[in-house]
């Protein structure tokens, strides 16, 4: 795969960056932080002092150019990936995916099955890599950790009142420690959407730190849900609080709110992810969750990361999907490019 | 209330102006002809290929005809998906409803009567009078499979004696996603005779039509799409037979194979490709050549896989 057709990474979504991606003046591009401070984790810092001062940062992020995303995001959709890169297109795919299953009829028999999915995708080929997580709730992260015992793949738990998030933070922070103390790795928090669309920004912030901090050594995804947030502007400053908090995946969806992740979506929040990477902060992760369930849809979200953040990012460290379908389909096309013939549904096994 | 624009541009009292009469088509003011280039048809829409190709099709003189879709094998694939898609819903459908289906399909056939004796007398190069009786015989076959619909199990199932208190009964089911390699020479009948078995016991088909004579086919398609047929249970597609067929036989999901117009020399190779997932496959019959013999009910017996139940009783 290869960068844009000039050969840069371009901001399209934000009129006021130059081609670079960098800021045409001070105090106006997407990297922006307080004018003056210098980047670096000092300005970060400062952003998120209080909440006068974050909410100045997060109205000061420029606007979120509609139209411009998701033609940007349409256009990088067409790009045709040919066989060679294909394979590794899937491939990639599949060691990014996080096999999930979030149901209230979730038994500890079905996690099992999951997790030796997970382990071995395709009984019949081992040369397919292993997925990168198992995706569950915090009930179940004991089972999927037994089943996944001596095994690279991770065990990821939802928490804090998953998928609403409507619940006091002292239950919700229970609910992360339990998933951590049955040995979660990572953890998927969902933000208070009513308290970010109702303008409580350093309410959500202080909600994430906490998250963060009662999850140890667990990784932490923050779950945005798009879906509610109605606009980009919305789901860039949702990443960048976040980010703030100190998230080290940014997630679009729970998968139980329709529309769940788009391109488009995803654009804004790599944009994000690049910007905060830009001004000194961590390399933080993307998670594209809910609707995506065809090959050709998980190649598209593998362009848009490297044309918009690079080739960093196409890691499972970096980049995951979130989902249930998807594996199939992508070993389906895996097998059809090896073989040549088009593979069967009946030939997988569901979970 | 600000000044309103007139819709009389002319002003009040100017007589309309007549519309212009359309001029005779004559010798010296030929009708242009309307350029075709068909479709194909795939989960009940005309997609053109995927591939963006077509072929131009001529008649048994040589003269051209039109042009149809050249598919491509991802169209292949497309048409399988969306046969599967639609086998749920088509072999769940009540037998006699089925049966009306396709017998609404033979009344929109007839309607058209003409119009499938000319494509068939342009493709096969037969007088008028034998395209006209080719596709009565066309008709009714469809008519006479129509009827099966409910009647197969009862010729296909029994009851069972057994030892022991079970009522123990077999009956048949669709087998499911059938490739149908259509005739080459008889375009319509011979197309006829395969595809209304497979869909009469609830398969669901993809067909790849005859090679140098599609357009039969392709108008039947267009029957099939405004008669009552659920979109993706019949799909049909134009093209190079060489080239869609090995596509078919090698896809897994495709569950059997129809080699009526297979060529001695594809046949084999088509066979073993189909062994991998184990389809049923229907061999060419010689015997079959004119397909204008009376239809028997071993076509729609090939693509049925027979259920038995056990039943307790006396308890």
């Amino acid at each position: 795969m290869s960068t844009d057709d000039e050969g840069v990474r371009r901001d399209v979504t934000t009129s006021s960056a130059r081609a670079d991606g960098a800021p045409d003046r001070p105090g106006n591009a997407a990297t922006t932080l307080p004018a003056g401070t210098g980047a670096g984790a000092g300005a970060i810092a400062d952003v998120a002092r209080s909440e006068t001062a974050l909410r100045r940062f997060l109205f000061g992020l420029p606007g979120v150019d509609q139209v411009g995303a998701e033609s940007r995001a349409a256009a990088l959709a067409t790009r045709s990936i040919k066989a060679g890169a294909k394979l590794w297109a899937i491939e990639t795919a599949i060691s990014m995916v996080d096999l999930t299953t979030l149901e209230g009829a979730d038994t500890p028999g079905k996690v099992t099955a999951l997790c030796a999915k997970a382990r071995r995708p395709d009984p019949a080929d081992p040369t397919v890599p292993g997925v990168a997580a198992v995706c569950v709730y915090p009930d179940l992260v004991a089972t999927a950790k037994r089943a996944l015992h001596g095994s690279p793949v991770a065990v990821a738990s939802v928490a804090t009142a998953f998928p609403s998030g409507r619940a006091g933070l002292a239950v919700k922070l229970a609910d992360v420690r339990d998933a951590v103390a049955a040995g979660a790795d990572e953890v998927d928090m969902v933000i208070d959407r009513g308290a970010f669309l109702s303008g409580r920004y350093g309410f959500v912030l202080d909600e994430v730190r906490a998250v963060k901090s009662a999850c140890g050594r667990a990784h932490l995804k923050v779950i945005l849900e798009t879906g509610e947030l109605a606009t980009y502007d919305n789901v860039r400053r949702a990443s960048w609080i976040a980010m703030l908090g100190g998230a080290d995946f940014v997630k679009t969806s729970t998968g139980k709110v329709s529309p769940a992740a788009t391109l488009p979506v995803a654009l804004v929040m790599l944009e994000a992810v690049r910007d905060f990477a830009a001004s000194g902060g961590p390399r933080v992760g993307v998670k594209v969750a809910g609707g995506i369930r065809t090959t050709k849809d998980a190649i598209r979200y593998l362009v848009l990361v490297n044309e918009t953040v690079g080739d960093d990012w196409l890691d499972p460290a970096r980049f995951r999907f979130g989902a249930s379908s998807l594996l199939n389909d992508l070993l389906m096309q895996r097998s059809t490019q090896r073989s040549g013939a088009y593979a069967g549904a009946d030939d997988f096994s569901l979970e | 209330m600000p000044d309103m624009p007139t819709t009389e541009p002319a002003g009040p009292g100017a007589p309309p102006t007549a519309p212009q009469p359309v001029p005779p088509v004559t010798r010296e003011h030929p009708r242009l002809a309307v350029q075709k280039t068909y479709k194909l048809y795939v989960g009940g829409a005309f997609p053109r290929s995927e591939s963006g190709r077509s072929y131009a099709v001529h008649a048994a003189g040589g003269a051209h005809l039109a042009n149809a879709a050249h598919a491509s094998r991802k169209d292949v694939r497309d048409a399988v998906a969306a046969a599967r898609r639609a086998c749920a819903r088509w072999s769940a459908a009540t037998a006699y409803n089925r049966g009306q289906v396709l017998y609404r399909v033979a009344e929109m056939l007839e309607d058209r009567r003409e119009q499938f004796a000319e494509l068939v007398a342009a493709g096969e190069g037969v007088a008028h009078h034998a395209a006209l009786a080719a596709v009565d015989a066309a008709v009714d076959r469809w008519v006479w499979y129509a009827g099966w619909a409910d009647k197969i199990a009862q010729i296909a199932g029994s009851s069972n004696p057994v030892a022991g208190p079970y009522f123990n009964f077999s009956l048949p089911e669709p087998t499911g996603v059938v490739g149908v390699v259509a005739p080459q020479e008889s375009s319509l009948l011979g197309l006829v005779s395969v595809l209304a078995p497979v869909l009469t016991s609830g398969n669901a088909a993809v067909v790849v039509a005859s090679e140098l004579r599609p357009l039969p086919a392709v108008a039947l398609a267009e029957v099939l799409a405004t008669s009552d047929l659920p979109g993706g249970v019949a799909n049909i597609l134009t093209g190079r037979t060489a080239e869609l067929a090995p596509v078919l036989a090698r896809h897994r999901d495709v569950d059997a194979l129809d080699l009526a117009g297979a060529s001695a020399e594809i046949a084999v190779e088509l066979e073993q490709a189909a062994a991998d997932n184990v389809k049923r496959v229907l061999r060419r019959d010689p015997a079959e050549h004119g397909w204008d013999g009376e239809p028997t009910p071993r076509r729609m017996l090939a693509f049925v896989e027979t259920k038995t139940v056990w039943h307790p009783i006396g308890v």
